[in-house]
């Protein structure tokens, strides 16, 4: 391929910059590039708001007071006020708690489970990969929602359901991806050499072939956490997520539509915060795949 | 002779994260009508470069920043798009490296071939797939009245080269330049498919631009030479008088590490180091950091300052000449 | 070549046996599954302790529920091989009568929505890939970006509170008639088209890198003519597939639509089956929608076969 590679380039090899430090390098690219710096700030935004608590918060979000209900913004009420006079801008601040839930959890559970069946898939038996890979395969068969709305139905309909439903829907791609990655790793020189030192058929796995898949795993997340907190949302929104009074973004739009008419605060907040979150996290997530894996991009 | 194509202190460049590289850099050549020019050097050294600037298919970031091509008395660099697609594929035509890829997987043999007669003659259609027929006969490709209907994944891929010859070669154009027509092909393809060139080309008085790094093709069908190193051309000179008397130490290396017939095992690299890097260019001679003869002649001045291209119909870019 | 194609479509109907099983394994645990039966929940509170047990074993012995699970899964399966689906526990209506009106109505707004955003994401993708780089891609990648970060239903109270409350075009509910198909599909094509926008773009740049597509120019063919000619028909191999994965996600953001809009649809039923747990239903209306999904990807997989010249003579 030496010779049969060149074309009107000249090979990249050649004109690659003197290595740094890799991972400075990256982190320092990440911060300079556009898109990274917005959805940085976004999530900064929505991990000091769930640290702050209730102290950074000008109104308790369950505080009812009937006296102030469905008032527009105003200097009082940043965002205005809901159906029971509850502070919309202290509802919402404190509602990031759950989307960063959200999202960590649904996705440590498909990250776990897929990584787990993956690897097994991948690096166990025939018979492993066969069993494992027909499960993925049925799981696939569901559309996405309805996969979720299947847990739920199982499950009963709560935050806590509604996050194992979406993690549990995010297993299959998970498990694709990694055993993929494993099948490509299983002949690299270096876990041939592993086997030749005789380490354990488990120890390679998650040793040795875990830590190096990490990058295509960290690209996939990037894809999917904003996926996650949107079908979590959704769930919420249908009455089968987050139940209220608890101030989850999408459970503070079931009653939306009949606010349309008299009070699109109501709905603009929770709808807007969702949003500019999701956003932000396909913001960021584009950053990090320019910057861990340029050639797939452009 | 006027010359048909001229090609005057060519600059191409490419833009990328790390600055930009100036691929080729001066060169100016000459192809008269049917001649047969061949262009040599190493990976990197600028040929494909040179060959894609003639038709313009530089692409971005790639960029033409300096010097003129004129073909037939035509300012190509100031053609405007819609000249500049009638010319190509009907006076000037290319073939590249890999044939398998140059040929789109979803339009059959025959289409491809037909396309060249419906853009630039409107045809028939049924008279354009008549004449692919011929054509595909021409070239030697067995059972032309199947194949035209073939699509691409069914051809190996030396019948995939005689099909893109075919296309090129289509509308009898003045030049064709053929980019390393043979590297990717099977050995005993290759010889054919040079032989294949080499006839049509003669029959039709095309001339023909031969990019490669194999000096061994050069040999067999070149009339005139021009080796090309770091983006520049370092010698030009017809055939004969480069194999016998080889004068830019580049060439000379070239030479030598070409194996001889019957002797493929004593293949050895006789230029040590290697191509310098874009951005590492050398200040003075580009050759001169792998130069033996300079070390041998203790010529300083090829450190510091650049030679220039010299000569009429024999050129040479060395501060040597004429010391041996 | 026909005899080819058919036994790469038997091979894949074959490869379907587990799948279905599968799925029909998964819905059945939607019902045996549940915590207490559902039976259950829906006499508790409502009649007295010991008349409430005795109707809970008569209904249970009818619907089975008393055997063990393999019976029970045998029976399922049977049932759907029949066509019977089972009687709502709610209201002991047989659920194919209910469900049949609202999976036709589904199937209008996802397609409505389908085309939509095939429309929309082909075009937008196409210009964004052949003016790369310039404020046109710049602009429309922008709208895509939000358009994939845009929650379904959030995007519908938009359209809603323009359309409906705002300018007073189009009706805010559904009533099932051409005017009221309008939003829910604008809403579901749009949010579709941002994701498949993104994809032709990236797949029309792969397509357009390639040498082929060079070689095409060296031979004097026009730049639009290569981007429709060349260009398109490679592009549309690699969408067709994305296509056929995102009729799913179509399909799932239809049952969130339709509760927006109240297109009666069965996505708006089954999210009141979850919570009224009415678990015949739920079961039904998932069973349907992945069989529905399942068919689509069967279909597109073998229109694939037969548009791509590589896969056709295989």
């Amino acid at each position: 391929m030496t010779d049969a590679s060149e074309t009107a380039i000249i090979a990249p090899e050649k004109i690659e910059a003197p290595q740094r430090s890799n991972f400075s390098k990256g982190l320092r690219r990440l911060l300079r590039h556009p898109s990274g710096q917005v959805g940085g700030v976004v999530i900064l935004f929505l991990v000091l708001c769930t640290i702050g608590g209730q102290a950074i918060l000008p109104y308790d979000p369950l505080d009812i007071d009937p006296i102030k209900r469905l008032r527009p913004p105003s200097a009082e009420h940043w965002f205005g006020t809901d159906e029971l006079g509850r502070d919309l801008f202290s509802r919402i601040l404190y509602g990031s708690r759950y989307t960063l839930m959200i999202g960590l959890v649904s996705t440590s559970i498909a990250a776990a489970g897929g990584i787990v069946l993956g690897l097994l898939a991948g690096g166990g038996g025939k018979l492993a990969d066969m069993v494992i890979m027909r499960f993925v395969d049925v799981l696939l068969a569901f559309p996405y929602i309805l996969l979720l709305l299947a847990v739920i139905a199982i499950l009963g309909p709560s935050l806590w359901t509604a996050m194992i439903a979406v993690g549990v829907g995010g297993i299959p791609g998970y498990a694709r991806l990694v055993r993929g990655e494993v099948l490509a790793l299983r002949e690299a020189e270096y876990v041939e050499a592993m086997r030749a030192l005789g380490g354990g058929h488990l120890r390679i796995l998650f040793g040795t072939i875990l830590p190096n898949i990490l990058s295509p795993l960290v690209i996939f997340a990037s894809f999917t956490i904003p996926l996650t907190v949107l079908a979590a949302a959704a769930l919420s929104f249908l009455g089968l997520g987050a139940q209220p009074p608890l101030p989850e973004w999408g459970s503070m739009l079931v009653d939306a539509r009949t606010f349309l008419r008299t009070a699109w605060w109501v709905v603009a907040a929770p709808g807007v915060a969702i949003f500019i979150s999701i956003l932000g996290m396909n913001l960021f997530g584009n950053a990090l795949r320019d910057v861990l894996d340029p050639k797939g991009q452009r | 002779m006027t010359a048909l194509l001229e090609i005057k202190n060519l600059q191409t460049e490419f833009k990328t994260e790390d600055g930009i590289v100036r691929a080729v850099d001066d060169v100016t050549l000459s192809v008269r009508a049917g001649e047969v020019l061949g262009l040599v050097g190493e990976s990197g050294s600028g040929k494909t470069v040179t060959a894609l600037s003639i038709l313009r298919l530089i692409e971005k970031p790639g960029a033409i920043v300096g010097g003129s091509i004129r073909f037939d008395g035509r300012d190509v660099l100031a053609l405007a798009e819609k000249d500049l697609t009638e010319l190509r594929g009907d006076r000037i035509s290319m073939i590249f490296q890999q044939p398998k890829v140059c040929l789109n997987p979803v339009l059959t043999v025959g289409q491809q071939i037909a396309e060249v007669f419906l853009r630039h003659r409107s045809m028939e259609k049924k008279d354009a797939l008549d004449q692919s027929v011929e054509l595909l006969r021409s070239v030697g490709i067995p059972s032309p009245e199947t194949k035209v209907s073939a699509y691409p994944h069914e051809l190996s891929g030396g019948q995939a080269q005689r099909v893109m010859i075919a296309i090129a070669l289509a509308l009898t154009p003045r030049i064709l330049i053929a980019d390393e027509p043979t590297t990717a092909l099977d050995v005993t393809i290759q010889a054919q498919i040079i032989e294949l060139l080499r006839k049509l080309c003669e029959t039709t008085d095309t001339a023909l631009i031969i990019v490669t790094h194999d000096l061994g093709v050069i040999a067999e069908i070149a009339d005139r030479v021009a080796v090309m190193y770091a983006g520049q051309i370092v010698e030009e000179a017809s055939v004969e008088e480069l194999f016998d008397t080889p004068q830019h130490p580049y060439t000379v290396g070239l030479m030598q590490s070409m194996p001889t017939l019957g002797d493929r095992r004593q293949r050895l690299n006789m230029i040590p180091g290697s191509v310098p890097r874009p951005f590492h260019m050398p200040v003075g001679c580009r050759f001169s950091p792998r130069c033996r003869a300079r070390v041998e002649h203790g010529l300083e001045k090829c450190l510091t300052d650049p030679p220039a291209l010299t000569g009429e119909t024999r050129k040479l870019r060395c501060w040597l000449e004429g010391k041996e | 070549m026909e005899v080819l194609m058919g036994s790469y479509i038997i091979r894949r109907l074959l490869m379907m046996i587990p799948i279905i099983f599968g799925i029909l394994l998964i819905t059945f645990l939607i019902k045996a599954l549940i915590p207490t039966d559902a039976v259950t929940a829906l006499f508790s509170g409502t009649v007295t302790e010991d008349k409430a047990a005795e109707a809970i074993a008569q209904i249970r012995a009818k619907y089975d529920l008393d055997k063990p699970w393999y019976q029970q899964f045998v029976i399922y399966v049977g049932n759907v091989l029949q066509g019977d689906l089972g009687e709502s526990i709610r209201t002991r209506q047989p659920v194919m009568d209910e469900i049949g009106y609202r999976y036709v109505n589904t199937l209008i707004l996802t397609a409505a929505a389908l085309f939509i955003a095939i429309l929309v994401g082909l075009v937008t993708g196409i210009i964004s890939a052949y003016y790369k780089d310039t404020w046109l891609d710049v602009t429309s990648m922008s709208v895509g970006m939000m358009g994939i970060s845009m929650p379904a239903f959030f995007f519908g109270f938009v359209l809603i509170f323009i359309f409906s409350v705002q300018l007073r075009w189009l009706p805010v509910i559904g009533r099932g008639n051409f005017e009221s198909l309008i939003l829910p599909a604008v809403t579901l094509g749009f949010i579709e088209a941002a994701a498949l926008s993104r994809i032709t773009r990236s797949s029309m740049l792969d397509v357009l890198s390639r040498e082929y597509i060079r070689a095409a120019r060296a031979k004097g063919l026009s730049e639009t003519f290569i981007l429709f000619k060349h260009a398109l028909p490679n592009a549309l191999l690699s969408i067709l597939t994305i296509i056929g994965l995102q009729i799913g996600n179509l399909l799932g953001g239809a049952f969130i639509i339709e509760v927006i809009f109240g297109w009666h649809g069965i996505g708006e039923l089954a999210v009141k089956a979850i919570q009224w747990r009415d678990f015949t239903i739920t079961q039904a209306v998932i069973l349907i929608s992945a069989g529905t999904y399942v068919l689509i990807n069967l279909v597109v997989d073998v229109l694939y076969t037969w548009v791509d010249p590589r896969v056709r003579y295989d």
